[in-house]
């Protein structure tokens, strides 16, 4: 089912949640809100369930406005972030609540709430109280009752933050197959990006009430539309230069001036994956000293420091690592591949500008 | 005591975590004596003398004396004004709880100020306030006379005297209660289709059951007890507006000493029997949070 959101705002009381947003979700989409906490994704999920109405602008579900429908007829299933169980009540009754709501026949809800109890992983725990469930389970229990009156949209608040990283990681792989399964449009909540460039088709990143950028996680990760996103999504290294002798410089390192004048200055950002190392002393233009190494598995993140004190971090393969005899503390050369000028403010990027001729690799990112 | 060395492990913890706050056992036998012989010379030997008294002609005068007329109407007046009291209250409290706990509004904190009110304000005053509106000389009394409306010395003052003092019980009981669940479950059950109304009856009042439960016995129990504000708006008419403890203190003034501690030894045993559910109550529900708070914290799969 599709839904759009057409400039809509809300505000509560004199403070604004969300400001002048508009986005498309399409039919069957897997959709993330992301953004730092108080953004506003919150608000903007609760408004297309209709449990808060928007101050201005105009909700279409398949193109009819429903900002007016109360929320028991918008026929959306929502997974609250608490989950919001019905503590008195089973497993079985929890799941099989808003198909009593709707006055299902008997021998149907029974199988319906069975199929879904199996679905879930739940048989067998029907007749029991949410309290002697675990977090994983409750979390199942939660989408599973939000599914139960088959919803054209799921949508949830934050479901993997009450659990802890193993499961979430579960949890991450196994909403992604319900969604291949099931095929409901789905719109999640989220303030991890890792989470929403995993789980999503798409993305919709909010900052302070605003939308910053909509796109796959791809777009938003190589084309950030400015410096807030560029720095959400990902790791980005940072340097503010100034313009001295035609060139942008801080410390040893040098930039052309992209035409800012001199004596002011020009910030640049750069993926980790834009810094190249070598244990070759030679091979590129400036030298650094790996100050620390993160093992992250099959790739590590190294914080390079400059002789005059810069800090730069950078990400290499495990194997590669190795094959150069790297370690803490050995000297490298290094090059900044790419980069792109960040303009102050919240203007767009402009185009990453390469350095040296070489395709940036994604894979070799994040 | 604590003394010695610690044998095991667990001795050590066991100890370890006693030792440094324990009194000497003579200072903790001599507060315990003090608290015990307190409670047992002000609370027990009372209560126990109601008893006494109550039987001190036997079995036979006890009944008698429960049997006269005008105790026999008391008892009923007082059985009539608490099964109006009660459910009233009960609407009220579950409704008062339900704005405080659920909405945000401007003065929600003076409501919860005022809702207390009759608990800091003495009953003769609040009988008092209700002479003052409702009496002959009172602002609406020619009115009510005109009417042929009886509330002062009549049984409608007796209702409003002990509404008023009885009706925080039930709110006091359910504001915290409600506060502290927030309201996701009811959200869940909106979006889940139901309707508001579906919505309290499934979801809201089973969840807060016991918390109401006890609300309504400290209700009734009040409304049952009460003496001052009944005593400013009832008269004191035998047989007509006369509350079990009005009665009570009649018959005490009349030397009727048998008839008086039976009547009394009635309240007494409602008072024993709220006690008892109180207690059983207080433990049901702190086993059903400590079932619910154990298990929230520990989110382990399987």
């Amino acid at each position: 089912m599709s839904i759009e959101l057409r400039h809509v705002s809300k505000r509560f009381g004199s403070v604004s949640a969300v400001e002048d947003v508009s986005l498309t979700v399409a039919d069957g989409e897997l959709v993330a809100l992301l953004g730092p906490s108080g953004g506003g994704k919150t608000t903007v999920l609760r408004m297309i369930a209709g449990l808060e109405v928007p101050t201005s602008g105009d909700l279409l579900v398949r193109g009819e406005r429903v900002n007016d429908v109360p929320v028991q007829k918008r026929n959306i299933g929502f997974v609250f972030q608490s989950y919001a169980l019905f503590k008195t009540m089973s497993v079985f009754d929890n799941v099989a609540f808003g198909l009593k709501i709707r006055n299902t026949p008997p021998a149907e809800m029974q199988a319906r709430v069975d199929e879904l109890l199996k679905l879930f992983g739940l048989d067998g725990l029907g007749r029991r109280l949410p309290h002697q469930l675990s977090g994983g389970q409750r979390q199942r229990v939660a989408i599973a009752r939000a599914l139960a009156p088959r919803p054209s949209v799921l949508l949830l608040d934050e479901p993997f933050g009450a659990v802890d990283a193993k499961i979430r990681q579960e949890l991450r792989e196994w909403l992604v197959r319900l969604h291949r399964e099931l095929h409901v449009t789905t719109i999640f909540v989220t303030h991890d990006q890792e989470e929403a460039m995993e789980v999503s088709n798409r993305i919709v990143i909010f900052s302070r009430g605003r939308l910053e950028q909509i796109g796959s996680p791809r777009d938003v990760y190589e084309q950030p539309k400015n410096e807030f996103v560029a720095r959400f999504i990902g790791v980005l290294n940072v340097l503010e230069l100034t313009v001295r002798g035609g060139a942008a410089r801080l410390n040893e390192l040098s930039f052309p001036s992209h035409g800012v004048a001199e004596g002011e200055t020009l910030r640049i950002g750069f993926r980790p994956y834009a810094v190249q190392i070598s244990s070759n002393l030679q091979e590129h233009p400036h030298s650094a000293v790996i100050r620390h190494v993160y093992f992250l598995g099959v790739q590590l993140r190294l914080e390079l420091e400059t002789p005059s004190g810069l800090i730069l971090r950078t990400r290499i393969v495990k194997d590669e690592f190795l094959r150069q005899g790297l370690e803490q503390g050995s000297s490298v050369s290094f090059q900044i591949r790419e980069y792109r000028v960040l303009s102050t403010g919240a203007n767009n990027l402009s185009p990453e500008v390469a350095t040296v001729h070489s395709a940036a690799n994604f894979a070799e990112g994040i | 005591m604590a003394h010695g060395i610690p044998k095991g492990p667990q001795v050590a913890m066991n100890s370890k975590s006693r030792r440094g706050i324990e009194e000497p056992e003579f200072i903790r036998k001599v507060l315990i004596g003090i608290a015990v012989g307190f409670v047992g010379v002000f609370l027990l030997l009372p209560l126990a003398n109601v008893f006494a008294q109550a039987f001190a002609k036997g079995w036979s005068a006890y009944i008698q004396s429960l049997q006269q007329p005008d105790t026999r109407s008391a008892v009923l007046l007082t059985l009539l004004v608490s099964a109006i009291c009660v459910p009233l209250n009960l609407v009220f409290g579950v409704i008062a709880a339900w704005a405080v706990a659920k909405f945000q509004f401007r003065g929600k904190a003076l409501l919860i100020t005022l809702i207390d009110l009759p608990f800091s304000v003495s009953p003769v005053v609040s009988g008092l306030i209700y002479v003052v509106m409702f009496g002959a000389q009172g602002y609406l009394g020619p009115w009510l006379d005109s009417k042929d409306i009886q509330i002062i010395f009549a049984v409608p003052g007796i209702v409003l005297a002990t509404l008023f003092v009885t009706f925080p019980f039930v709110a006091r009981e359910l504001i915290p209660l409600m506060e502290a669940q927030g309201s996701d479950a009811e959200q869940a059950a909106l979006t889940l289709g139901a309707t508001g109304w579906q919505t309290f009856r499934y979801v809201t009042l089973p969840s807060v059951k016991w918390g109401l439960l006890y609300g309504v016995i400290l209700c009734n129990a009040r409304a049952m007890g009460e003496f001052g504000a009944v005593s400013v708006v009832s008269g004191h008419i035998s047989g007509v507006t006369e509350t079990l403890p009005l009665r009570i203190e009649k018959l005490h003034q009349e030397y009727q000493s048998v008839g008086a501690f039976s009547a009394a030894s009635l309240l007494a045993i409602l008072a024993l029997i709220t006690l008892g559910l109180k207690t059983w109550l207080e433990r049901r529900q702190a086993a059903e949070q400590a079932l619910g708070q154990s298990d929230s914290l520990s989110s382990h799969e399987h």
